[in-house]
């Protein structure tokens, strides 16, 4: 059963205001039945130092990943996953995590590849639930398993594959990455470890919209006609754009697609997760550098 | 003590411990990683930054008079992960033999167990971090 949605007014403009729920929303709902918190970080250990009341917590590295194939959970590893940590398919997930809720969107569209009906993301993530003082515990909550179906993954709307962009030539890609790292200059973020790309620049055509000109410094939103200056006036997407976005292992990006699919509302967006550690060490992949986009290349 | 103990001490800990409580250890460790001394407050960006940590780690390396190493680490409290690996390298060497440092091997980080559940990603910043206190003391000496 469906929790009710947050009807904050803020909310109303974005294309899907139920993907989303306030700080406050959520303080009300901590005890609701059927409500499933997840804290979802980059850094391991935000959890143990403190969190959510009853959140409980889900790592993208050690469990949303195989830890063999380069993939995500297959859908009998999902199952066990969601039935680990209680989660019924009916029910509630609201997502929530650091760094403007990069890991937070990347877990929400692992849980949309497996088709899970309702999640959502609080806005603002950890951070801002923590500049407002609101209540945290070190507490873990006790967890009853759950049976949660076997369901395939779905790799094909929401996710694209390194054949996908090759074929996707000529239609909308954005890279959300810095700037450094789509002109080349660097091939991973500044003060982040050097994930092996080996080569460095960007996808030929890509236009570059850093992800962090979707968020607020609080970590929230910017609100839907910021939104839609952004992408659909400057990045010329429209509603019947096919959009792929990707950065450098899929988590920044999947920030921009929760933006473009569920803010803004343009129904074909697709994650890359291979992103720029697959594409800057593919032989022959061609890549462009600088501030320029490049040509679009010919799909052989 | 040998200079062998304070690692050992660290790596005893860790194995004596289960797993579902070796993150909650490693809290601990951040949480009692010593501030720096006075005498580099406001100066942080001097220090050598390590790049192979996911947030912005800074650290330098003296020998002291008796030709011990004297380690020095600062990271953000939002990053508790790499507070706690510093916190390791620190609990193991600093106030050590210079020769001892020198040859730390690799394999204390192994040795941790922390791998599977931190992940190999992760914990590539403490070998960063070591790596870069030996090349620092070798240049000192």
């Amino acid at each position: 059963m469906s929790v009710e949605f947050d009807q904050n007014q803020a909310f109303t403009n974005y294309a899907h205001p139920g993907a989303l729920v306030s700080a406050e929303w959520l303080q009300n709902n901590l005890d609701t039945a059927g409500l499933v918190i997840l804290e979802s970080n980059e850094d391991i250990l935000l959890y143990e130092v403190e969190h959510i009341p009853g959140a409980i917590k889900i790592d993208w590295h050690t469990e949303l990943n195989d830890q063999v194939v380069r993939d995500y959970l297959s859908p009998k590893d999902f199952a066990a996953l969601m039935s680990a940590k209680g989660i019924e398919r009916t029910d509630t997930v609201v997502i929530y995590g650091d760094k403007s809720n990069w890991w937070a969107t990347y877990a929400f569209w692992v849980f949309k590849l497996y088709g899970h009906p309702d999640v959502r993301i609080l806005n603002g993530g950890r951070d801002l639930w923590l500049a407002e003082h609101r209540p945290t515990t070190t507490s873990k909550p006790a967890i009853n398993a759950s049976e949660y179906p076997v369901i395939n993954r779905d790799d094909s709307s929401i996710r694209a594959f390194r054949e996908d962009v090759v074929a996707h030539f000529g239609k909308p890609i954005i890279d959300v990455r810095s700037p450094e790292e789509y002109t080349g200059e660097r091939t991973h973020m500044p003060n982040y470890p050097d994930e092996g790309a080996l080569r460095g620049g960007h996808i030929p055509s890509a236009a570059s919209v850093p992800w962090s000109k979707a968020a607020n410094a609080d970590g929230t939103f910017r609100t839907r006609a910021e939104l839609d200056q952004l992408y659909r006036v400057e990045a010329n997407i429209e509603d019947a754009s096919e959009v792929i976005a990707y950065c450098r292992i899929g988590e920044r990006s999947s920030h921009t697609w929760f933006v473009l699919k569920y803010l803004i509302g343009i129904p074909n967006v697709r994650n890359y997760d291979g992103s720029w550690t697959e594409w800057g060490s593919l032989v022959r992949a061609p890549i462009a550098r600088g501030s320029d986009p490049g040509l679009v290349p010919n799909a052989n | 003590m040998n200079s062998e103990d304070a690692a050992n001490k660290i790596i005893e800990e860790f194995s004596e411990t289960a797993d579902p409580f070796k993150l909650e250890l490693l809290l601990e460790y951040a949480n009692s990683l010593p501030e720096l001394p006075e005498r580099f407050a406001g100066h942080e960006e001097e220090l050598e930054q390590v790049t192979e940590c996911q947030s912005p780690v800074f650290l330098t390396t003296e020998i002291d008079s008796e030709g011990r190493a004297r380690i020095f680490i600062t990271a953000p409290r939002e990053a508790p992960t790499t507070r706690g690996f510093a916190s390791l390298l620190h609990g193991a060497l600093d106030g050590q033999p210079i020769a001892y440092v020198l040859q730390f091997s690799d394999k204390f980080i192994d040795a941790l167990g922390l791998t599977k559940l931190v992940s190999a990603l992760r914990i590539r910043g403490m070998a960063g971090m070591l790596a870069r206190i030996k090349r620092q003391l070798k240049e000192l000496q």
